[in-house]
């Protein structure tokens, strides 16, 4: 009960400083606006206005101050303005419109989800090479490391472009930039739990002369698995941003990076906050889901959370 | 109780020598193993003989970093000697290893969390292709045997830590090892759990007929377990004294105030005073 006030307190504030924060940045705005219909206001032309603090702005016409919550293209959409447009475009509209965010946000799961699936198949593959073998050690682990030091948005475009010339379009290209980025938690982590078992435990396997893939299958994959969930959260979410990110160059109609993309060809500023805001509650969604699943698995096997 | 050792565990290596009662099981001839640390060489094991019969129970008493531990790990092939002869059951450790002939006890208990203590104990026999009726037959016993039976289904958080210790004794007593070494098992245990587990251990002991090496650095748990008790003493570790013991097979918990056992006592600590002296 008490942390259920704690969270609605905190998400109050939250709330009251962004609709706080529309006024002084969306002012100079209204005030255009109003000066253009006719409404006389503080100082009376743009450039004068200009120069003036927003804060002063605010100050000299109070009467502006609804208006900043409420403007077509806000610099700053305000919180309702952003709900009633994610309400509009998921709930009351068909999912196969071109305007909703269901059908957006789906183009970008599949491609988040496949990428995804890319990474952590190959995360893992490459931390159990990299558990057993000191070349594989010596040798992969550092590639990976500097493949990250790389800036993803400018090697996205690369990659596309590439693959493009190559004859591959469509889910794919997206899917590996998102693999990109999500097998590397998978790795570190992996390569973490599966060195997780202490020498006492594998001094005991050895007592029983037990081979290395019995020693994997029966203590390191078990063992490694709780640091596997933590990276794999880490993972989905750099999937969802390596998703995002391969729609931006292509110029894509599809997906929340197109979204991104042509509200802000348009100043849709409301559009670009709800497609930000899909994006955040569809990567949320895909960690609880992940969180459920570490829960069942690790509760069927016994361990006490 | 009775005197007579119940054998009904099944030799796997029986060698045809009916007298095995008497055979050596374990023989150490000049064992020297020296660890090379960054900090240059550390003789842990120097010139150390040492025979053990079949059916002894011989505990290692010492200071530590005298090198019981390490002793242990030798018999056990998780450590190389590096002079001097070392064989068990006539064979090399290795050889002796892959054969099965010990069961390995660690200090920790070192449960698998995520398993039952029933697919703890099953983890040996998993790993050495047991069937799996046999491996309910051989959980069952074992269970029964550190009277633990009807806790198989409890994961390892559900139990106290002298249950989770028996459960992992269980482990290394589920294939036919016989040899049971053990490292300081009860180490971390309270003086009471301690004692009943000394108890149940001595049953065990007389109802397995197994032979069993047993690292502590309690004078009153080595005299009250052994036949044979090493003492030994550190930098270089070395053996500095053998007592056989002169107790009967069979000792009830008051024995420890017998003369006899005192004796036994005395002996023992002169001995590790002794050893320490050489510092
Ligand atoms: N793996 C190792 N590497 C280096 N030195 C070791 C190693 N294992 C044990 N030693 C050293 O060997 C000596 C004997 O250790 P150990 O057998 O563990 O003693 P104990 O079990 O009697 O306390 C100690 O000085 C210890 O530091
Ligand atoms: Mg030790």
């Amino acid at each position: 009960m008490k942390s259920i006030i704690a969270v609605f307190t905190v998400l109050t504030a939250i709330i009251a400083i962004w609709y706080i924060a529309c006024v002084p940045m969306n002012i100079k705005g209204v005030l255009d606006g109003a000066e253009r219909a006719g409404i006389e206001v503080v100082p009376e032309t743009a450039r004068e206005r200009r120069d003036m603090s927003e804060i002063g702005l605010v100050i000299s016409n109070r009467f502006a101050i609804d208006e900043t919550w409420s403007q077509d293209r806000p610099r700053l959409p305000a919180p309702h303005q952003v709900a009633v447009e994610l309400w509009e475009t998921t709930v009351e509209k068909k999912i196969t419109s071109k305007r909703s965010l269901i059908y957006h946000g789906q183009v970008t799961l599949s491609a988040t989800l496949l990428g995804f699936a890319i990474g952590t198949g190959l995360g893992i593959l490459l931390a159990v090479g990299i558990v057993h073998s000191r070349v594989m050690d010596m040798s992969v682990m550092p590639w990976a490391i500097v493949s990250q030091t790389i800036p993803i948005i400018a090697l996205a475009p690369m990659i596309i472009v590439v693959l493009y010339s190559v004859g591959v379009q469509g889910l794919l290209p997206k899917a590996i930039i998102s693999a990109y980025l999500s097998f590397f938690p998978v790795v570190v982590g992996m390569v973490k739990g599966l060195r997780s078992p202490d020498h006492m435990q594998l001094d005991l396997l050895k007592t029983y002369s037990a081979s290395t893939a019995q020693g994997f299958w029966k203590l390191r994959l078990p063992s490694s698995l709780p640091y596997l969930f933590a990276s794999l959260k880490i993972g989905i979410a750099a999937s969802l941003v390596g998703a995002i990110v391969g729609e931006l160059p292509t110029g894509a109609v599809a997906g929340l990076g197109a979204r991104l993309l042509a509200g802000s060809y348009y100043g849709q500023t409301v559009q670009i906050w709800s497609a930000l805001f899909a994006a955040a509650i569809l990567a949320a969604a895909l960690v609880a889901a992940l969180g459920l699943i570490e829960r069942l698995l690790l509760g069927r096997m016994g361990v006490k959370t | 109780m009775n005197m007579e050792t119940t054998t009904q565990a099944p030799e796997p290596q029986a060698t045809g020598s009916q007298s095995s009662a008497q055979a050596t099981v374990i023989e150490a001839k000049n064992l020297d193993l020296t660890f090379q640390t960054n900090d240059g060489p550390v003789h842990a094991l120097k010139d150390v003989s040492l025979n053990i019969r079949k059916g002894d129970f011989v505990s290692f008493i010492g200071p530590s970093g005298c090198g019981k531990t390490t002793f242990l790990r030798c018999i056990a092939a998780l450590e190389r000697p590096t002079g001097g002869t070392l064989s068990v059951n006539g064979m090399t450790p290795d050889e002796a290893r892959r054969q099965r002939a010990y069961g390995y006890v660690f200090q920790a208990a070192g449960l698998y969390p995520w398993r039952t203590i029933a697919k703890n104990i099953k983890l040996p026999l998993e790993i050495m292709g047991y069937s799996k009726t046999e491996q309910d037959k051989r959980v069952e016993q074992v269970l029964d045997l550190v009277e633990l039976s009807g806790f198989g289904g409890k994961f390892p958080w559900q139990l106290s830590g002298g249950m989770q210790q028996r459960a992992s004794i269980a482990r290394a007593l589920a294939f036919d090892a016989d040899i049971l070494l053990m490292d300081e098992p009860f180490g971390a245990l309270d003086e009471i759990v301690r004692d009943h587990l000394n108890e149940q251990l001595l049953k065990l002991w007389a109802r397995t007929n197994k032979t069993i090496g047993f690292v502590t650095h309690s004078i009153p748990e080595a005299v009250y377990l052994s036949t044979k008790i090493v003492v030994m003493s550190p930098r270089p570790g070395r053996i500095h004294d053998v007592i056989d013991s002169t107790l009967p097979k069979e000792r009830p918990l008051d024995i420890r105030d017998s003369p006899e056992f005192i004796e036994i006592a005395h002996r023992v600590r002169d001995g590790l005073r002794a050893g320490h002296g050489h510092d």
